[in-house]
């Protein structure tokens, strides 16, 4: 039932994205919600359009499937091109419904809002769809390792985001097989009243929480049977190498966000 | 109520980069009141195969009978809860699936999703907490402070509850002990004689589908390799072992014994019954009085 969703999945693949270093897409990741607010004409949009989709093309990840696991947030951003476009009330009347108008601003505004949160959503998941969940804690990891010196936890941030991200797989299968176990037993999750619906979500998330509760533990027990005790003195098995291609690639997006400085209206 | 296959293909996340062929070309059928076990390595699709019995995953490809409606592949399907009402399945390690305070509730809650009074429930909850052999004061206990093994069977009882005309149960003793096990293989047996009910025993024993079952299926990648009653299916026991199969211990003893003293016996012995009369007849025969 969620099998659809590519929101945090991994798709493996050979591509440039693929190889790239985890830190530099960190980097490019964070660079990117940052610019993107520099954009705010048509040109600047415009380019920024065309930079998501050609790293959409580099991951050589099938557009259908890209396209087909967006449309679960595609409500939300239609949610908000609506918000603003009935809430923004500058400009030109563009449509007059006597009781209601549409402005201008607000479908620009509409526009530009939701095709910032289109894209944003885009790139964050080409990060997710092109770097396992064990890569990307290790490039933050590596990434925030200078805060040690002010005593920040790196390491135990990194492995609790680690444990959560390698859970997010078993915990949605231990749904599905739950949602089966109860379908079996006459509970409906997909068709009857939203009130009969809401209901039906006990009978799935206590056996959830039970089960999750149980995991947390056996997963303590065996990491302190096989000797954890921090990061201290850890060395690493997977080592990030940085190639030429990782800093053409941040040269890449520098040069995008001149573009949207000297376009931006 | 008769489940027949036809045909069967089911492939999951169809469509995506995941999309995985789990069974193709699958045709069973399940007379009422029989009893058919499904044998197969893991991931030899005998779980998807099961959940196509109450329309738990609809085919890609073929249609799946049961009782008066058809499930077609490409077809919208509503209103699927009368075959589920008629179609019980015990998953794997069932356990997991309890959830109310008490033990009462969560057998009733089965019956009560299916329309059945609390009154109607509450007796048949009754009645199945004693057919799983637990005594009927467990009721008024919280699920999550029983044993592993008694979890279980009330899980068990919860399906029951439903008054199922076919049950169909995953490897219902995975991780019980030996008596356990036998226990519980026992219940459903007798289930089956006494009250007709249709099972489907999904499972890796070769000894308990060999010893309860009339017909047996077995699979492998994903298609039906042999299906038969099981003399039929056991009488050529190198066949199976040539897939990686096992063969009972029984059968695999009377191979050996046949082996040691270069004949065959006239017969495939299934129980210790069987082989020990046929090993007596044939050792008396042979030995000097």
């Amino acid at each position: 039932m969620m099998e659809k969703m590519i929101i945090g999945r991994y798709v493996p693949a050979d591509s440039i994205l693929h190889r790239m270093d985890p830190r530099s897409k960190l980097i490019i990741v964070f660079l990117f919600v940052c610019v993107i607010f520099l954009a705010n004409n048509i040109w600047t949009y415009g380019i920024l359009v065309l930079y998501t989709f050609l790293m959409a093309s580099f991951s050589k990840i099938p557009a259908r499937f890209l396209i087909g696991g967006l449309k679960p947030v595609l409500w939300l951003v239609l949610f908000t091109f609506f918000l603003h476009l009935f809430l923004t009330k500058e400009g030109a009347v563009i449509l007059d419904f006597g009781w209601f108008k549409v402005y201008e601003e607000g479908l620009r505004q509409g526009i530009f809002i939701s095709l910032r949160f289109f894209l944003l959503i885009l790139i964050t998941s080409l990060l997710t769809l092109t770097t396992t969940p064990i890569e990307i804690t290790d490039g933050l990891e590596r990434l925030l390792g200078p805060l040690k010196k002010v005593k920040f936890p790196v390491h135990e941030l990194a492995l609790m985001m680690s444990i959560a991200l390698r859970f997010i797989p078993t915990l949605m299968q231990e749904t599905d097989k739950i949602i089966k176990a109860q379908t079996a037993r006459g509970v409906e999750y997909s068709s009857g009243p939203i009130k009969e619906r809401l209901k039906a979500v006990v009978p799935l998330l206590i056996p959830l929480f039970i089960s999750s509760f149980k995991r947390a533990e056996e997963l303590a027990v065996a990491m302190e049977a096989r000797g954890y005790k921090g990061g201290e003195g850890r060395t690493k098995y997977r080592q990030l190498s940085w190639a030429v291609a990782d800093t053409l690639m941040i040269v890449g997006l520098l040069f995008v966000s001149i573009l949207l400085l000297v376009f931006r209206g | 109520m008769d489940i027949s296959l036809k045909n069967v293909e089911y492939r999951y996340s169809a469509d995506t980069p995941f999309e995985r062929l789990a069974i193709k070309d699958v045709s069973i059928d399940i007379p009422s009141g029989s009893y058919l076990a499904i044998i197969g390595h893991t991931g030899s699709g005998k779980s998807t195969v099961l959940q196509h019995l109450n329309a738990l995953l609809k085919p890609t490809k073929g249609a799946v009978v049961i009782g008066s409606r058809e499930i077609k592949a490409g077809r919208k399907e509503k209103k699927l809860k009368g075959i589920r009402e008629k179609v019980g399945i015990v998953f794997q390690f069932p356990e997991h699936q309890l959830f109310e305070e008490t033990v009462e509730k969560d057998i009733c809650f089965g019956p009560m999703n299916f329309g059945v009074s609390e009154t109607e429930a509450k007796r048949r909850a009754r009645d199945a907490i004693k057919q799983v052999g637990l005594s009927e004061s467990i009721l008024e206990k919280s699920p999550f402070d029983l044993s592993g093994g008694q979890m279980r069977r009330v899980a068990i009882a919860g399906v029951l509850a439903m008054e199922p005309e076919c049950i169909v149960l995953d490897e219902p003793t995975a991780g019980l002990d030996p008596r356990g096990r036998k226990e519980i293989m026992d219940l459903f047996y007798t289930l089956h004689k006494e009250r007709g009910l249709a099972t489907v025993l999904v499972t890796h024993s070769m000894e308990d589908a060999a010893r309860y079952a009339d017909e047996i299926v077995i699979m492998h990648k994903g298609t039906v390799l042999k299906k038969g009653k099981p003399l039929e299916i056991f009488s050529n026991p190198e066949e199976l072992l040539a897939h990686g199969l096992d063969v009972p211990e029984v059968l695999r003893f009377q191979m050996k014994v046949e082996k040691a003293f270069n004949t065959k016996f006239n017969k495939t012995c299934l129980t210790e019954d069987e082989l020990t009369d046929v090993m007596a007849d044939f050792l008396t025969g042979r030995l000097p009085r």
